[in-house]
């Protein structure tokens, strides 16, 4: 299983739903299966877009750079924007986009905050983890940010966070998240 | 290419002896269509893809023709066993549009009321008319749904008409390089070429079967335009760049000089010698008329209101006459319907004729989602899980 079932849970049986950087569709797969919901996913890679197809998952293919002006205003109940937010240049722009399209958003992304991200960067390096495998010079993740930076631009946005906790290792971390989890997780709607 | 060839095939005609209205308020009393079909059609008559042509071509979309070399349908890349539109699989029906010149009633058959050939009479025709005629066609295979309609360019605007106006009569609707209407400067290519064929002396305003002659010079230079529109600067540059037929230039305002104009002259002489100057003139027609939105307020979203079928839409990065903004437009019609759509957007260096080649990201998405057409049929009840949580 390639998406995490805390996350999935997130998501109201019956919602419209729009997955911001799908993948192979397996997270859209399971809710329409499995919790009656509708939707499309969005994605760049064309190996991504085949398996989608291949599943039966409507996907449309672009670059979220690009933005989502083929939306309307609040067209879906939930939109998904899972381990994507770090890799675009104008992240906040899409995180406003992901609130006008969606009446409620769903972010996940890694959490640099991490103690061992932090303890490397205390011995003077960048940090190379399992949730950020890459070295500094060829990493996709061009943003980086914590936990406790995404509540920040949250309120800067006004956007009201629903739910919020950490994921490290597929298990929900509630406890100090910004210290003890590889992966933030948002649940936000407009204010 | 992966797959085979669906081997050596012959046409049908199919007769229709019931008028057809058509858009513009005549109507063709009676009328003839060519068919090629592969495949099997299956006992519940679920698997049939109906395969809509673009501008130059016909029913023969796929397989050979006994004892003639190069013989291969136009898509023949894309249609067979093991192929993306496998025929193991499915049952897949080509036709030739009315007003066609490789023999469907068109403009060089008899008009029956006056027992001499139609040429410049023959009644204008539109995508909707096409699609009535299909729709007849497919009604006498005894299909009442069809598992897809499949078209690229014009052949992409009969397969949304398809899905507007007989939206209970397909299950999928793929539509490929093509656009809800043509911008101006694509009517505007149209008009050039038009011209071209209309001024040539040798046209006689379009009674020249008569006059034992055909307007080669305006169907070449039809055609030569044409060509440019189809490919993309890249490509052209990367074929033809600058290159020189002879050895060194010649100084001449009139002789062939560079390789491009020896391959658009090539290009031309060989269309004038097949093609027919009334079917072009009717066919460019019929791309300028197609305007769902129109009928809307210049709605698209509106148009698509009436639409059912499952969607795949798919443009090609460097195709400039049908861009992938044009598509875009009718995926967001279609989101905003909240039908179901996939979209690619495929990136590939060919331009407009695209479509038509062998690309294998382009075939890839083709076969992906023949696949998923495949599963559907196989397992109807698999994919209702719309709305139902199991």
């Amino acid at each position: 299983m390639s998406f995490d079932p805390a996350i999935a849970a997130l998501v109201p049986p019956g919602s419209r739903v729009l997955d911001l950087g799908c993948g192979t569709g397996e997270l859209l797969e399971h809710l329409i299966k499995h919790k009656g919901c509708s939707g499309y996913g969005v994605e760049l890679d064309d190996a991504n877009l085949l398996a989608c197809m291949k599943r039966g998952v409507s996907v449309i293919q672009r670059n979220l750079e690009e933005g989502l002006a083929i939306f309307e205003d609040q067209s879906f109940d939930v939109v998904l924007q899972l381990e994507t937010l770090q890799n675009l240049r104008n992240a906040e722009a899409m995180l406003k986009e992901t609130a006008r399209v969606g009446k409620m958003g769903i972010v996940s992304f890694p959490n640099f905050a991490h103690w061992p991200n932090r303890l490397q960067v205390l011995f003077g390096r960048m940090p190379v983890t399992r949730a950020l495998p890459y070295e500094w010079y060829d990493t996709p993740n061009i943003r980086v940010g914590t936990y406790a930076d995404f509540g920040v631009l949250a309120r800067k946005n006004r956007l009201k966070i629903l739910d919020s906790f950490g994921l490290q290792n597929g298990e929900v971390v509630r406890s100090r998240p910004n210290l003890m989890a590889s992966v933030a997780v948002f649940k936000f709607e407009r204010e | 290419m992966t797959g085979r060839s669906v081997g050596d095939v012959s046409p049908q005609s199919f007769h229709f002896d019931e008028p057809l209205p058509l858009r513009s308020g005549a109507s063709l009393p009676a009328y003839d269509l060519m068919v090629e079909t592969y495949g099997q059609l299956n006992a519940e008559r679920s698997n049939a893809v109906l395969v809509c042509h673009a501008l130059n071509a016909s029913h023969h979309v796929a397989g050979t023709y006994a004892g003639q070399a190069r013989s291969e349908g136009w898509w023949d890349n894309l249609i067979g066993p093991g192929k993306a539109l496998d025929t193991d699989k499915f049952f897949v029906i080509g036709v030739n549009n009315l007003g066609s010149c490789f023999g469907s009633t068109g403009p060089m058959h008899v008009n029956p009321a006056t027992g001499k050939a139609w040429g410049a009479d023959f009644p204008v025709v539109t995508v909707q008319d096409w699609v009535d005629a299909q729709a007849r066609l497919v009604e006498r295979f005894g299909i009442l749904k069809l598992a897809a309609v499949l078209g690229g360019s014009l052949g992409g605007m009969q397969a949304l008409d398809w899905a507007l106006r007989y939206p209970e009569r397909l299950s999928h609707c793929i539509a490929i390089a093509t656009a809800p209407n043509l911008s101006a400067q694509n009517i505007a290519f149209n008009e050039v070429a038009r011209r071209a064929i209309v001024t040539d002396p040798d046209f006689h305003g379009g009674h020249f079967y008569e006059h034992g002659v055909v307007p080669k010079r305006g169907l070449r230079v039809a055609r030569m335009i044409g060509h440019i529109t189809y490919l993309s600067d890249d490509v052209m540059a990367e074929k033809f760049g600058r290159e020189l037929k002879g050895s060194a230039l010649g100084y001449s305002t009139q002789e062939i000089e560079f390789q491009i104009e020896s391959y658009l002259r090539y290009q031309g002489d060989k269309f004038s010698d097949y093609f027919d100057a009334n079917t072009y003139l009717l066919i460019t027609r019929a791309l300028d008329y197609f305007d769902p939105a129109a009928e809307h307020g210049g709605d698209l979203t509106r148009a698509f209101g009436s639409a059912r079928a499952k969607f795949l839409v798919a443009s090609f990065t460097t195709d400039w006459r049908f861009s992938p903004a044009r598509s875009r437009e009718i995926v967001k019609a279609l989101l905003d319907n909240r039908l179901d759509v996939s979209y690619a957007e495929i990136d590939a260096p060919h331009g407009h004729d695209a479509f038509l080649l062998d690309d294998p990201r382009y075939h890839g998405v083709l076969r992906a989602y023949f696949e998923r057409i495949a599963t559907e049929l196989e397992r109807p009840a698999a994919v209702q899980f719309k709305g139902m949580a199991i």
